[in-house]
């Protein structure tokens, strides 16, 4: 056997085991979480907020927490959207010099580098300024900073990646500017929008650093933007921060939760980005 | 009276000079094909027309564009308002992202038709035109990206009269189609030409013979002649143009 097929067959033999290894972390992550937590998912953990002494061994649930993340992820989620999108628009040659946009991109990719605990700080700093108490308000903001440059940069690179033709085709009907972004472009990249839906999303609800301090905890559903929240990633940190089996092992179920949350999310989005990807232009 | 008329254009994109002085006028309602080889200009020549050009980072445009003998340039024109004049048929056809019924009534819907009963009308008499109806009549909501290659080209013919321009410009339109597809296309260009004025870029000569009512010949960004179909192809003056049009090398 020459040397350039033993070359080829270590690569594949690589590449196998590469792939292996991510899935195998997966599955290990989906099983450990199962085996420890299946056992103390019961309907109440989902169906009642935290009672006095839950922390303790006494009965109540996570429901508190669930709603708390929720509302966090989907208000963040919502607000990156609306912001980034006017972004990634106008990072296009439409709109300013590539020179102008790569400064942008780069002040995004290192915001994106940015540890969530800074923006836990500096999201309670700016609320002590205000004079704002830890709340789903001071949480949503603080997540939205960091889902922010997940989600531009994932959008821009889909819209980096429309075929110049497509837009002049827009252009050569009589389209303006605004009318070939969001009534041909939108379109084009809608199966990408959808992907950074659900990568900005995933960050945020999995995020504990930067609502520690911004959103606080408590064992109530929030009634108002400026009551405090609870969430699951807190949830689990602090149920596995009690000295008690039992509440540990409902930190097991807490996660699993997020868990099937993200899942649940990530598969629905798979099918309906689906539906959108038959119009795209190749 | 000349349709459009080409005064002294000139176009660079940074050091590199693309188009050099041409000067063309163009007929109404005839087929004037610009022929000449691969990147000489000629795609750089349409796209000036419905300043899809400027467009484009670091081109420099000078010269003067006439369409009835208004100034495509001046600072006061609306450009959305000229280039639904314009129609244009790219060399790979782009549809829409969206619906094959959708493709057709996306320009008439940005200019204001709203009425669905209007928007129905517009879109069968469009995709008739294109000779594109009778394939496509029972899945008007089918994505156009479903269709075939020779079909989408057709569905672009179709998109492109339903703003009503009255002139078509055409980049290669059948350079990427079957023979089948080609000949479609050129035979509808062909009818067309009674209400339309169409200009077809292209450096297929046979195509340029059956299509053309007026020819011009562009080589390294100059405009080398130009005149009825006759006298470029039987009796050119320029040595340059009777080589590229016998074939022969023109080193």
């Amino acid at each position: 056997m020459n040397l350039r097929h033993v070359e080829e067959r270590c690569f594949k033999v690589l590449m196998i085991a590469a792939t292996f290894i991510i899935l195998g972390s997966l599955f290990a992550v989906i099983g450990v979480i199962l085996v420890k937590g299946a056992g103390a998912l019961s309907l109440s953990m989902i169906t009642q907020t935290s009672k006095g002494g839950y922390y303790l061994g006494k009965e109540g649930g996570v429901l508190n927490a669930i709603v708390g993340s929720l509302y966090l992820a989907f208000g963040a989620t919502a607000t990156s959207l609306l912001v980034s999108l006017p972004i990634a628009f106008c990072l296009q040659r439409e709109y300013v010099k590539a020179r102008t946009a790569n400064v942008v991109r780069l002040s995004l990719d290192v915001l994106w580098g940015v540890p969530s605990i800074i923006y836990g700080v500096f999201g309670f700093t700016i609320m002590l300024l205000l004079g704002l108490r830890a709340s789903l308000l001071g949480g949503i903001v603080a997540l939205t900073l960091l889902e922010l440059p997940i989600m531009v940069r994932a959008i821009d690179e889909v819209l980096q990646m429309v075929p110049r033709e497509l837009k002049e085709a827009s252009y050569t009907l009589g389209a303006t500017r605004y009318e070939t972004m969001f009534k041909v472009v939108t379109r084009q990249i809608l199966p990408g929008i959808i992907s950074a839906i659900i990568l900005a999303f995933g960050r945020g609800i999995g995020d504990a650093a930067s609502i520690l301090f911004t959103a606080g905890y408590t064992d109530h559903i929030p009634s108002s933007l400026l009551d405090p929240v609870a969430s699951l990633p807190l949830a689990v940190f602090f149920q596995m921060g009690t000295p008690f089996p039992e509440v540990q092992e409902r930190a097991y179920a807490s996660a699993l939760i997020l868990l099937i949350i993200v899942l649940l999310l990530t598969v629905s989005s798979r099918l309906f980005s689906r539906r959108f990807a038959k119009f795209v232009i190749r | 009276m000349y349709h459009i008329t080409i005064k002294g254009l000139n176009v660079s994109y940074g050091n590199h000079h693309v188009l050099k002085n041409v000067s063309l006028e163009i007929p109404r309602n005839k087929i004037t094909v610009i022929i000449g080889p691969s990147g000489c200009g000629k795609t750089t020549l349409l796209k000036s027309l419905n300043r899809l050009l400027e467009l484009q980072e670091g081109v420099r445009i000078s010269g003067s564009v006439l369409v009835d003998d208004e100034s495509v340039y001046d600072p006061k024109v609306d450009v959305t308002e000229l280039r639904k004049k314009m129609g244009l048929l790219s060399q790979r056809p782009y549809p829409l992202p969206m619906s094959i019924f959708d493709n057709v009534a996306y320009g008439p819907r940005i200019h204001g038709t709203r009425k669905r009963k209007k928007l129905n009308e517009i879109v069968e008499k469009n995709l008739r035109a294109a000779g594109l109806w009778e394939e496509v009549k029972d899945r008007l909501k089918s994505p156009a990206a479903s269709l075939s290659i020779g079909q989408q080209q057709r569905l672009c013919l179709a998109r492109c009269l339903a703003v009503s321009p009255e002139i078509i410009l055409c980049d290669e339109p059948t350079s990427a189609l079957d023979p089948f597809s080609a000949q479609k296309i050129e035979e509808t260009l062909s009818e067309l030409k009674t209400d339309y004025t169409i200009v077809v870029v292209t450096h297929n000569l046979r195509r340029a013979r059956r299509l053309a009512d007026y020819v011009g010949f562009i080589f390294l960004g100059e405009l080398i002649e130009h005149g009825g179909k006759k006298d470029i192809f039987e009796n050119p003056k320029d040595e340059r143009t009777r080589r590229y049009i016998s074939g022969e090398s023109y080193l």
